[in-house]
Parts: structure tokens; sequence; C-alpha cells
């Protein structure tokens, strides 16, 4: 298994696939063996708690079966992965301070740019570290924390230690057993109560290191009344070896609190993204999770949200597209876990040469949850007859005061839309691109600006040659 | 040849995927200028007509031609078409979601002329389309025909005729389905668009749009066959008596 080769769509992916060569600066032996844990525990100068956390995972992972439903992970040999790559990097506030080659990736990717002109922070992730961290003055003077897992790990142990990996056990799957033992990077945020964070923040995540696997820890806290937008970015270069993405993000949501949660992925399509995702929501707490999967090979992913609190409120739109050699496996859960709560779920899957979507969404409402809503509403659209869509919707009604809604159209794309728009003057492949333009805009109204814009060219590009 | 025909359409036979033919030899020439009716009794290919020049990829061409100002464009592409000047009015325009009427129409002026178009110079123009056809200014904000009433999608597509001018107009049933003030106003519409330079090629089984049209020939289809061309006086007899004569004159 030197090179695993993976079925690849041949899409110039343009900037996204710029590689750097620079070296890293340190990385483990390919494999996970517990010295391997040790090692990267070592390495992060972290407390004995977190290392012993790592030890209990690593023996869990070890014990956990792979999972048996969903697309075939078979290819991936972990033997192969490189659970940890150290860039030549330490972490800094100044983009300048950032080696040449590091820095022109995120100008690339017009992450200063977008810092700048439309968000309150950002964190950027290379390979295993955190390389760059800063937020606006006015935020801190707010009591705003926006920084990297290690340094929160040392400033605020206690508050960490309360919360990491507590909405994620290790023990509930293979892959979030994988990241407790393996995890580095990420972000924390925390928000003191009332604080309404205006301008969003942005963690980026960029995996350059080939047949590596990157695993940020994603922990916020929005305490009571308070209110932010949290935007994750993520994309790597393609390589053609298999890369691994397991990361975790625990979102706790304080009472009347309203937390966004925005992800625009885009990993090359020799990724497997396995990505663990959970929020608890408070009493008239608000959770909001927009997502777009565009990349990898496959995706397993399906952001969670519990509400815990009367009143609580929970909602996920999500988009993704599938071209050809992609398995994208998405959708959401919610727990009802009390009464008035409510939630919604619209998803929006596009498949292409081939690609395979499959929309799995779990309700589950609980005997205590009286005079709870929740409405699902799936939407597939297939290019051609080659590609695939599957909804499978889960629900589990343990009282009977409940209002449910289920709702799921798979089609194919309309030749009659197309034929209409081509008589105005659009070519077909034009003509395709805005029907699915106009089929990811509840998505793409959703986002800030800039992010609806790199959307809309994510979609643009994984159009190109769709015609034949 | 002097005068240069800005449609041609010689021996023209079409037939659907099935191989059913629909079409069985129509011969139409239109000058700039002018504006040609297309009448006949349901089923008898007037729509097939229609989106045949248009170049649907559900009819198939099994004979004849098509040109444009001397192009053959028999085979050409439906945005080709497009390009070329050919515009067609639906009879039941298709719903777009999440793309507004204002979005979709600066796309398709863009495609047309192979340039961006100029913000101002476009909303001005969009104002003033949308005020002629007595449309609100949210309208354009709207997602294209989703939702809209059979009046609202009738004037939708006068707002893109109108905002993309081309040659020759194509319009297929406009007005069935329309009350009686808003064929006043998508007549109005037409009147707007029509000049020297341009045609109008009507589909209509009903006569309310064209009285107020200038209408210089009117054909009769029947059996995918013109039975019968004559002036606008065709369209009162037609109104009185019905296609019965023209139907029985092509005997089986």
């Amino acid at each position: 298994m030197e090179r695993q080769k993976t079925q690849l769509d041949e899409v110039d992916r343009g900037l996204y696939d710029i590689r750097d060569t620079a070296a890293p600066d340190y990385q483990v032996a390919p494999g996970l063996t517990e010295d391997i844990v040790r090692e990267i525990s070592a390495g992060q100068n972290e407390p004995d708690w977190m290392l012993q956390l790592r030890l209990k995972s690593f023996e869990i992972f070890k014990k956990l079966e792979m999972p048996t439903w969903g697309p075939s992970l078979h290819e991936l040999d972990m033997d192969q992965i490189v659970t940890y790559v150290r860039p030549k990097a330490a972490m800094t506030d100044n983009w300048k301070d950032l080696p040449d080659d590091i820095r022109s990736t995120f100008d690339r990717l017009g992450i200063p740019k977008a810092e700048q002109e439309a968000l309150a922070g950002v964190g950027a992730q290379y390979d295993s570290e955190v390389v760059y961290h800063n937020m606006k003055e006015q935020m801190k003077a707010q009591g705003v924390v926006y920084t990297d897992m290690q340094t929160a790990l040392r400033e605020y142990g206690d508050l960490v230690k309360a919360h990491f990996m507590k909405l994620l056990p290790p023990g509930d799957h293979k892959f979030m057993a994988l990241h407790g033992a393996v995890w580095s990077g990420g972000s924390f945020v925390y928000v003191p109560a009332g604080v309404q964070v205006e301008l969003p923040l942005q963690s980026y995540f960029r995996l350059n290191a080939p047949g590596a696997g990157q695993f940020e820890h994603t922990l916020i806290i929005c305490e009571k009344g308070s209110k932010l937008h949290f935007i994750e970015g993520c994309s790597a270069p393609r390589y053609n070896v298999l890369n691994l993405h397991a990361g975790g993000v625990e979102l706790y949501v304080r009472e009347g609190a309203t937390l966004r949660y925005s992800t625009i992925e885009n990993w090359s399509k020799n990724m497997l993204n396995l990505n663990s995702k959970r929020a608890l929501v408070e009493k008239d707490g608000a959770i909001e999770w927009i997502s777009g999967t565009f990349g990898s090979h496959i995706t397993m992913l399906y952001p969670s949200s519990i509400l815990k609190g009367e009143g609580a409120r929970s909602e996920y739109i999500g988009v993704s597209f599938a071209s050809a050699g992609q398995f994208l496996d998405t959708g959401a859960k919610v727990v009802h876990a009390a009464p008035n709560t409510s939630s919604t779920m619209s998803s929006k899957s596009i498949s292409k040469l081939g690609g395979n979507t499959t929309t799995r969404t779990s309700v589950t409402v609980l005997p205590e949850a009286k005079n709870s809503k929740s409405s699902v509403i799936c939407e597939a659209l297939m290019m051609d007859s080659d590609s695939r869509s599957d909804t499978i919707p889960g629900m589990d009604i343990r009282n009977d005061e409940v209002d449910i809604g289920h709702e799921a159209k798979i089609g194919r794309i309309s030749e009659a839309s197309i034929y209409y728009l081509m008589s105005r003057g659009l070519s077909e492949e034009e003509a395709k691109a805005m029907i699915v333009r106009g089929f990811v805009e509840p998505v793409t109204k959703e986002l800030p600006l800039e992010y609806a814009v790199e959307m809309n060219r994510l979609v643009g590009l994984e159009l190109e040659g769709t015609i034949g | 040849m002097g005068k240069q025909s800005l449609l041609r359409v010689s021996g023209l036979h079409a037939a659907l995927e099935t191989g059913e033919e629909i079409l069985r030899g129509v011969d139409l020439t239109i000058q700039k200028g002018e504006v040609h009716v297309i009448m006949g009794p349901n089923g008898s290919g007037k729509s097939t007509l229609a989106n045949t020049i248009m170049g649907s990829p559900v009819y198939h061409v099994t004979g004849g031609r098509i040109q444009l100002d001397g192009e053959d464009i028999t085979e050409a592409a439906v945005d080709a078409r497009a390009k070329k000047g050919i515009f067609m009015a639906f009879q039941a325009p298709e719903e777009i979601d999440g793309i507004t009427v204002s979005d979709f129409l600066k796309t398709a002026k863009a495609a047309r002329q192979d340039k961006p178009v100029k913000f101002f110079e476009f909303n001005d123009q969009l104002q003033n389309t949308l005020d002629t056809l007595q449309l609100d200014a949210a309208y354009a904000q709207r997602y294209l025909n989703v939702g809209f009433s059979g009046g609202e999608k009738k004037k939708s597509e006068i707002l893109q005729l109108l905002t993309l001018n081309p040659k020759l107009a194509i319009l297929d049933e406009t007005d069935s389905g329309l009350d009686v003030d808003a064929v006043r106003v998508v007549t109005d519409g037409i009147l707007r668009y029509k000049n020297r330079d341009n045609a109008l090629l009507i589909i209509s089984h009903s006569t309310r749009l064209l009285d107020e049209l200038p209408v210089d020939y009117v054909h009769i289809l029947s059996h995918g066959r013109f039975v019968h061309t004559g002036d606008r006086g065709l369209i009162d007899e037609i109104s009185k008596n019905g296609f019965a004569r023209f139907v029985r004159a092509e005997a089986r």
C-alpha cells in the first residue's frame, strides 16, 4: 500500500491546489502507537490530565470497530497516516512573522484580506499547529477570548478541562477516540455574558503535508445572552495518497445565547473527512449550523445539537456537492431534551459525474420535550444519470405533543429549465451553473458576502466540465 | 436577392423523439418590420413550430432548414440562436428558484452581448421597463417566475423581451390566461418593442392580443402545414367562423 490511489476528478482547483514545498519542522512517524501518542503529548508541553485523556482515547480507539454503515472506509490504512506535522513557524499575531511560503498560502486563500475587511479575528492552522492568531482590540477589551487550544490549555486550564471532550466522549465512535488520542491545534473561543460579537471570527485549517492527518479541536463557550458567528474554512492541495481529517468541534451555548457556526469545507479529493461536531444548547439559546461540503474523497459529517434547555433552538442549513470519486455522507442530528424546543434542518445536495451524496438526518424527541417542533427538508439535484443521491431520515419521537415535518425531493436537473435559460443566450454550462447557484442560494444568502462569493466560486469550479 | 430575409423557414419537417412527425413542410419568410400571426386549432403544431425555430431539444428537424439573416441555423445550439437575435416568450415559463429576475436579466444580457453590462445603465433600463409593465420594483428581486401568477409570468416574458431586445420575437400564446388589464399591459409592452428593424411571430389561438397590433400576415396551421395565408382580415373571420373552412380544405 505504498501509494494508495483514489479515483479523482481532474478538475483544476486552481489556487486551492498549490502546494508548498517547504519541509516541516518535525513530524512523527506514520502509524499510531502509544509511543506516538506520548510523543505528541510531550511536544505540546501539556498537563498530565490531557496525556491521560489521550492514552484512554487510544485504548478505546484500538477496541472500537470501523463504522459499518455509510461509505466504505476500506482505503484508510492508519499505518500510513502521519498524525502530527509541526510546520516551521512559531505562532504569531503578525502575518509578517510567518515564513514566506506559509504566508503566501494564506494570502492566496484571501485570509489576511478578509481579516481586515470583514472579521473580528482570525486563526490560521497549517498542518498540525496554529501559526497565526489575532483578534481586534475591541473584542479583547470586552473580555472575548479567541486563541489556539494549546494556549487555552495553559491560560484557561480549568475552563478547558471542564469542557474538553465532554460533548465528544472518545467512546462514541472510532474517530472520536482517534481525535482524543492525537488531537493538536484548533481554536478556543470564550464569549462573556451579554457580549455581542458583531463581526465573525474565522479559523482556517490548511493541510499541506501529504499522507498527514489533521485533528484540530475547536471549543467555543458562549455565555448567557451572548452572540457569536464563527466561520471555519478548510482546504488542502491534492496528493495521490490519502489524507485524513478527524477534527472535533464542541459548542456550549448558554441561556439566551446565539451561536452561528459556518463551515466552508474544500478539502482536496484525496481526503477522508470524518469530523465530529456537537452543540449543547441551554434555555432559549440557539445554534445555527451553516455547512458547505465541496471537497474530500469521503465525508461523514453530521453536526449534532442537544437542546437541553426549554425553548432552545437548532437550525441546520447544509449544501454538499459530490463529483466523480466523491461520496459525501452528510446531515444533522438533533436531540430535543426539553419542552418547547424547536429544530429545522434543510439540506441541499448536488451530484454529478457519478458522485454520491447521502443526506442522513436524525431527530430524537425525548418524553419530557413536550410541545416541541421539528422540520426536516432534504433536496437533492442530480446533474446526470450516473450520479446518486439518497436521503435517510431517522426519527425517534417519544411523546405525543410534538409537531414534526419531513419532506424530501430528489430529482434530475430539468432539461426544460436548461432550454429556457439557453433561449436567453446562456450556454449550457452557464445555464446549469445558474440552476445550481439558485438551488444553493438558501445557504449562500446566510453567509457574509465574501463567503457567499467563495461558495459560488466553488460551485462554479465543481461544475466545470459538466457537459459531456 | 436585394433584400435579405430576417427569417426564412423552408420545407421544415420536425418530429418528436418517438418519431411522430408534427411539422410536415412549413415555409415561412419574415422580413424586418413585419408582424406575422400563426393561428390554428389545438394540436396543429403551432408551439412545435415556435420551439423548433428556437432550437428546442424536444423536437428533431427531419427535413428542410431554418435561416436567420441568410445564415443556416438549422443545427445551431439554442444559445447560439439566442445570441444571433431570436427570442421566444414561453407559453409556460420555467420557474428558476434562487435566482432573482434582476440577476437573471443581467446575466442573460451579458451573455448575449458577450461583455459585462453597465450597472447603472442596466438598472435605469430595468426600472423603466418595470414601469411600462406596471410592475413593482420588488418584482425584480423575486426569484424568476417562482410563485408568479399566470399574468406575472407572461409579464416576466415581456420584461425579458424588452431587456434583451432581439431581432425576432416569437410569442407563444402570450395572451392565454391573462385578464383584460394584463392583456392591455402586455400589448403596450409589445408595441414598445416593435420597430422597423425587428419582427414578431405571434402564436395565438385567441384574438385579444391582436386587436392593437399591426398585423401584416396571418397563417393558418393545420396538421403541421400552412393551409392558408392572408392579411389581418382573417383574424375576424376566424373569430366569427372558427377554423372549419380551412381545416376542411385540407382534406385527408
